[in-house]
């Protein structure tokens, strides 16, 4: 996908994305609502036709791409929708016969977790389980590449894990996987790639570990001061937060650290809850979603 | 699977949700039988002078099959389709490789099921239990009933597409609905020359009853076709499958 580009009327959704994904690789789209995440999938996915800009799914213009071109994907809408009057297994042996090469009804049901409603009808089951069969909808035909928007939003932290697993399942079946979410955690789970869309635009692309400069970033070193003491006495560069933590940032984290318990130490003084990391995904991320172009111009839906 | 095979495979699953689906096996399927029970039941005995004094229900026969294949046709799909529309499922039968025309195939063909289903029931229970002479022309019948299957599923889609809302749907459809079906002579036939006649024959449930009644007509001479009631009747076809491929949208409207 190369410089894409999608307006509605005078509203900027996406201005300019580019990105790659290699068969096999799983790739998050990573951003707030209203970002473009969902604008740029639709594109991807045939339901939205592009301003403009190159894309190629599976080496087939997705707006030309027509019943072949389906035939290979797996789509999983940010919104569940299935028939409420057919039972799980007739709604999959449906959608299966819909296909060249189906995946087995029966075993698509046991690897979503339903096996237990195969015979249920969709009205009786719980948002979850509906969340489930939609993902196995996306499946059965036995995709090459599967689109996931927003696979676990309204999850609870159990039906996440349980949703990973079922996705990282797919990824050992070497199927491709393009998901959006705005989760980092779910990011970080599932995803070889991670891009962080804001206002329409890619603002940062890299592996989970790396993204937004991870890796090579400072070091933070936190703690808390007893009281009386204030972080001025510190024979380092530290600042107060206003909820009283002490942060410090460093480039050398081994000379710092040992200055500064070295300073504790002949002091006297506890270093409560003193914690040396790295930015966190979730820190990187909002960081580079704030950034500094705040345009409300991007809005999708 | 071939595209034969493939609308097969669809029209067994549309059935499957038609007749579990309280809304259309009870509004678009008992709701016919329940007006044949009553109205033929009032009016057994009573003759209709306009029409060469036959028995009253040798008309209501053939009118109230044509007052069920709208409803089994026109209410349910414009209605249904709706209500896939808003909730996303058509949306995501978009993303698979089902073809289009193999949908709507699998939808009309599943209504001429229901269709043929009612025409069944309402002839069978006319002759047995009132009194009425089966068609005496089975062709002419059978050309009037498909056609009217194709017309009044073509304007159900053609509806489903002008209506915004899921919650505005019943009214939306079944108002019109039940107003042409006083004005075209449904329940007793309209007095000829009325402004009421002049009236109802822009609309196709009308030319639709008159196309079906002539097979079971008594006193029909000829063929049993009715040509020009078979023109009207194409002529809303036409339109209404003009409008349903202009507007027709797969998306919610949001």
């Amino acid at each position: 996908m190369r410089d894409l580009r999608k307006s509605y009327g005078d509203v900027v959704a996406v201005r300019g994305v580019d990105f790659t994904v290699s068969a096999g690789e799983v790739f998050a789209l990573l951003g707030p609502n209203g970002a473009g995440k969902t604008t740029t999938l639709e594109i991807l996915e045939g339901f939205r036709e592009r301003t403009s800009g190159e894309v190629a799914v599976l080496g087939v213009d997705p707006a030309r791409g027509g019943r072949a071109l389906r035939e290979r994907l797996g789509i999983v809408l940010q919104d569940t929708a299935v028939d409420p009057f057919l039972t799980v297994r007739e709604v999959l042996t449906r959608n299966a016969g819909y296909y060249p090469r189906p995946r087995p009804v029966l075993e698509v049901i046991d690897l979503v977790g339903l096996g237990e409603k195969a015979e249920q009808r969709v009205q009786k089951l719980s948002g979850g389980q509906q969340r489930r069969l939609d993902v196995a909808l996306g499946i059965v035909g036995n995709p090459e590449l599967v689109f996931l928007d927003e696979p676990t939003t309204g999850f609870d932290p159990s039906a996440r894990r349980s949703a990973w697993e079922l996705v990282r399942g797919l990824i050992d079946g070497g199927t491709t996987i393009v998901l959006t979410t705005h989760y980092m955690d779910e990011a970080q789970a599932l995803a070889d790639r991670v891009a962080v869309i804001a206002g329409g635009q890619i603002v940062a692309a890299g592996t989970p570990e790396t993204i937004g400069g991870r890796d090579t970033a400072a070091v933070r070193i936190r703690f808390r001061l007893p009281p009386g003491r204030s972080a001025q006495d510190i024979p380092l560069l530290a600042e107060a937060g206003p909820d009283g933590e002490v942060r410090l940032h460093t480039e050398d984290e081994v000379r710092d650290l040992h200055t500064l318990t070295g300073w504790a130490l002949e002091a006297g003084i506890e270093l409560d809850g003193l914690t040396v990391d790295r930015p966190s995904l979730e820190d990187v991320y909002l960081e580079l979603v704030a950034g500094p172009d705040d345009e409300p111009a991007a809005v999708t839906r | 699977m071939n595209s034969v095979a493939l609308v097969g495979h669809q029209v067994r699953y549309e059935q499957k949700t038609y007749w579990r689906n309280p809304q259309s096996a009870f509004f678009t399927f008992a709701f016919p039988i329940m007006f044949l029970v009553i109205f033929a039941s009032l009016n057994k005995g009573q003759r209709i002078k306009d029409l060469g004094n036959i028995s009253f229900n040798q008309y209501y026969i053939p009118a109230i099959i044509a007052f069920g294949v709208m409803s089994a046709c026109y209410s349910s799909l414009a209605i249904g389709l709706t209500n896939r529309r808003e909730s996303g499922v058509l949306k995501r039968l978009r993303g698979t490789p089902l073809p289009a025309w193999t949908y709507f195939s699998g939808l009309l063909a599943s209504s001429v099921v229901v269709c043929v289903l009612l025409t069944a029931i309402t002839v069978t229970v006319g002759v047995l239990f009132y009194n009425v002479s089966a068609p005496h022309h089975l062709l002419p019948l059978f050309v009037a009933l498909v056609l009217g299957a194709v017309t009044f599923s073509a304007l159900g889609v053609a509806v489903s597409a002008l209506t915004p809302n899921a919650d505005a749907a019943p009214a939306i459809v079944q108002f019109p609905f039940f107003a042409l079906a006083f004005i075209s002579g449904t329940f007793f036939p309209t007095p000829k020359g009325s402004f009421i006649a002049h009236l109802a024959a822009y609309f196709p449930l009308v030319h639709f009853t008159n196309a079906v009644f002539a097979p079971f007509n008594p006193l029909q001479r000829g063929t049993g076709f009715v040509a020009h009631d078979l023109e009207v009747l194409a002529l809303w076809a036409v339109g209404s499958t003009f409008v349903a491929v202009r507007w027709f949208r797969w998306e919610p409207r949001r």
